[in-house]
């Protein structure tokens, strides 16, 4: 099955209305920003949040609105095409350094695709944009993506009714890295302190509940 | 659901000083609303929200907002958001995926206006010991990294039960379930005896022993007069599912905040909701199934 130059359904995530889409996107110099899910009812929509390390990397450097500035994978790998991939972290040795991988035993060629670092490669051998990693993701994580598809992985954010308004659906790479997907510990927030510590001096007994015809002081 | 009889409450707090005689009432009022020094004569009066007529409930709407500008300085928007016809909302929540973060329980402090000092929160994060499903044994007070291992996070908050034991006890109908399942509470009209909270098996309600404290840049303006309102001195409050919110559409504010996705929320009675496709094909839980109150509020695991 080829998936991605044809409209055959690979996965869920990409029933025949997202070719469509597909189709349409590629006449277009670049696709929107935003894929766009189909919505359970006409106004609201839901689309999926675009990680933009999936297109670009951090320089270290700040634009002159003191925000880090960010540069296109394309812009040296379309200058650069080497022989094979790498086999591991160890071999990049010019750029990229400290990456770290922790994924089972993938290969990078389980992914990457010598010469198109703008690209991804399913297992049949055809090319996605790294936008869409999701469908990678999926073609190994099965039960997740039909969770993340059921709306019961993943989380969302705006609106339950899509009938009022729209939502905004994480992509899997904003949550698990790619290289090391495992979720990180992290530290927990607003420790409580409300009254299952020791109470606050002033805190008054709850009242028995009055009896009657009882207590007359 | 039964009639709110605005006398029953006028006879309780009758029953109780007719009885005890005038200083023993004072004293077992104390603790209670006649002890809060916010406790007005308008408010006193006013008539249990369900007797309410839409006039009405905007004259107290208008106290409601100007009290808050006057005590916190914040100029709020009060709203009265109605049930949706058609609506039952159902919450369920993954524990395989859930970490202990307590992002939610910050979430909801932010959104409900909660008491800056306490950290109060309408959720509470329970550490568990894998295995055990035992809540007197899990830890709220914990302070590592998560997650631990060998442990297991419970959040829990109102389970918006159907067959609600502190909706029973309340003795002056201040609570009860709204058409789209949501527990309220009249907060003009709760006495603050706190038998709700001790009838609940999940700890869920709390209980304002201070007025709360919310600097006023950051009280959230935008509330509803039977959620998110700055609730007074001396009445329980509880979780309401961010009615404010998900009466207009929106989901709540823990389940936006979650960084692991674990939560999932929608309409009981739309069969393509999320919340049906995981009560259909997930292995569901609830809390103290035992007891009978009939929760909406759901857990699951992958398996
Ligand atoms: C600043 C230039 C630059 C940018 C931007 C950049 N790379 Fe690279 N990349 C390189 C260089 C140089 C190498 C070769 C490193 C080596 O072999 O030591 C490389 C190597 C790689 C490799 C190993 C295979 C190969 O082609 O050698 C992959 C995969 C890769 N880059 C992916 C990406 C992706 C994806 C992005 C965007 C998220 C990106 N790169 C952005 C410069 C860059
Ligand atoms: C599971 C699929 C997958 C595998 C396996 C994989 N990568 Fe990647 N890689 C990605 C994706 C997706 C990106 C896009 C950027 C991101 O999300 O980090 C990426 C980005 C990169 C980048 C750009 C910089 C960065 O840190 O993101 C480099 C370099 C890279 N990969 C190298 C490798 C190397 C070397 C291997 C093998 C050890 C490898 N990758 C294995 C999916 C994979
Ligand atoms: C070619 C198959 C394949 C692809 C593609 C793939 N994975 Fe995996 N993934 C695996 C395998 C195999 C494991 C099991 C690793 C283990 O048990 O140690 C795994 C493990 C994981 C885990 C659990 C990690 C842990 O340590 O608990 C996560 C999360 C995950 N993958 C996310 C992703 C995401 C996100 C993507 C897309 C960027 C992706 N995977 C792409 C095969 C794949
Ligand atoms: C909102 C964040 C988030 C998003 C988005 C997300 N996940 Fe996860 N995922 C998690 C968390 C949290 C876990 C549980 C991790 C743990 O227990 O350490 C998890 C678990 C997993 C696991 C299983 C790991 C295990 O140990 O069994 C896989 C595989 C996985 N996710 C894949 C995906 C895929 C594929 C996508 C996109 C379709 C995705 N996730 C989207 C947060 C996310």
């Amino acid at each position: 099955m080829r998936a991605a130059p044809t409209c055959a359904p690979l996965s869920p995530l990409r029933p025949s209305w997202r070719c469509s889409l597909r189709v349409r996107a590629r006449t277009r110099p670049r696709p929107s920003p935003h894929p766009r899910l189909r919505p359970s009812r006409p106004s609201g929509a839901t689309s999926i949040h675009v990680p933009e390390k999936l297109e670009s990397i951090e320089t270290g450097q700040l634009d002159q609105n003191g925000k880090p500035q960010r540069i296109a994978c394309v812009t040296c790998h379309t200058l650069r095409t080497p022989e094979k991939l790498p086999e591991s972290p160890g071999e990049l040795v010019r750029f990229h350094q400290g990456l770290v991988f922790k994924h089972g035993t993938l290969r990078c060629a389980s992914c990457h695709v010598v010469g198109r670092q703008d690209s991804l490669r399913l297992a049949d051998g055809s090319m996605i944009p790294n936008r869409d990693a999701m469908l990678l993701c999926g073609q190994c994580h099965g039960p997740q993506l039909r969770d993340y598809q059921h709306g019961a992985h993943g989380g969302m954010n705006g609106y339950w009714d899509l009938g009022k308004g729209s939502r905004v659906r994480n992509h899997c790479v904003d949550c698990h890295d790619p290289h090391v997907p495992r979720f990180l510990p992290t530290n927990p927030v607003l420790r409580p302190a409300d009254r299952l510590l020791p109470p606050p001096i002033e805190k008054p007994a709850l009242p028995p509940f009055p009896k009657l015809g009882e207590a007359h002081p | 659901m039964s009639e709110p009889e605005g006398g029953k409450r006028r006879v309780f707090l009758k029953v109780l000083g007719g009885t005890l005689g005038a200083s023993a009432f004072a004293y077992a009022m104390a603790p209670l609303r006649a002890w809060t020094k916010d406790l007005s004569a308008e408010k006193f009066l006013q008539k249990h929200y369900k007797e309410l007529g839409k006039e009405e409930i905007q004259k107290v709407i208008a106290r409601v907002e100007r009290e808050t500008l006057e005590k916190y300085g914040a100029k709020v928007k009060v709203k009265d958001q109605k049930p949706i016809e058609g609506v039952e909302f159902g919450y369920a929540l993954n524990l395989s995926v859930c970490i202990g973060c307590r992002k939610c329980a910050e979430a909801c402090h932010v959104e409900n206006n909660h008491d800056r000092k306490t950290n109060n929160s309408y959720i509470r994060v329970l550490e568990m010991d894998q295995g055990s499903f035992d809540m007197a044994r899990g830890d709220a007070q914990y302070d590592h990294a998560v997650p631990a291992p060998g442990k297991y996070y419970l959040p829990i908050q109102c389970q918006q039960c159907d067959n609600a034991p502190c909706v029973k006890v309340c003795p002056v109908q201040a609570t009860w379930k709204e058409p789209d399942g949501i527990v309220v509470v009249d907060y003009d009209w709760c006495i603050g005896c706190r038998y709700c909270e001790a009838a609940c098996p999940y700890h869920a309600r709390r209980f304002n022993w201070t007025k709360p404290e919310v600097p006023a840049a950051a009280v959230n303006p935008d509330q509803g007069i039977l959620s998110n309102r700055i609730r007074p001195q001396g009445v329980v409050e509880k979780c309401t599912f961010c009615l404010h919110r998900t009466r207009e559409g929106r989901l709540p504010a823990c389940l936006e905040a979650c960084p692991t996705g674990a939560r999932v929320f929608g309409n009981l009675l739309d069969p393509k909701s999320e919340i049906r496709w995981v009560l259909e094909n997930k292995r569901i839980y609830v809390l103290k199934e035992e007891l009978g109150t009939k929760p909406r509020f759901f857990y699951f695991f992958d398996v």
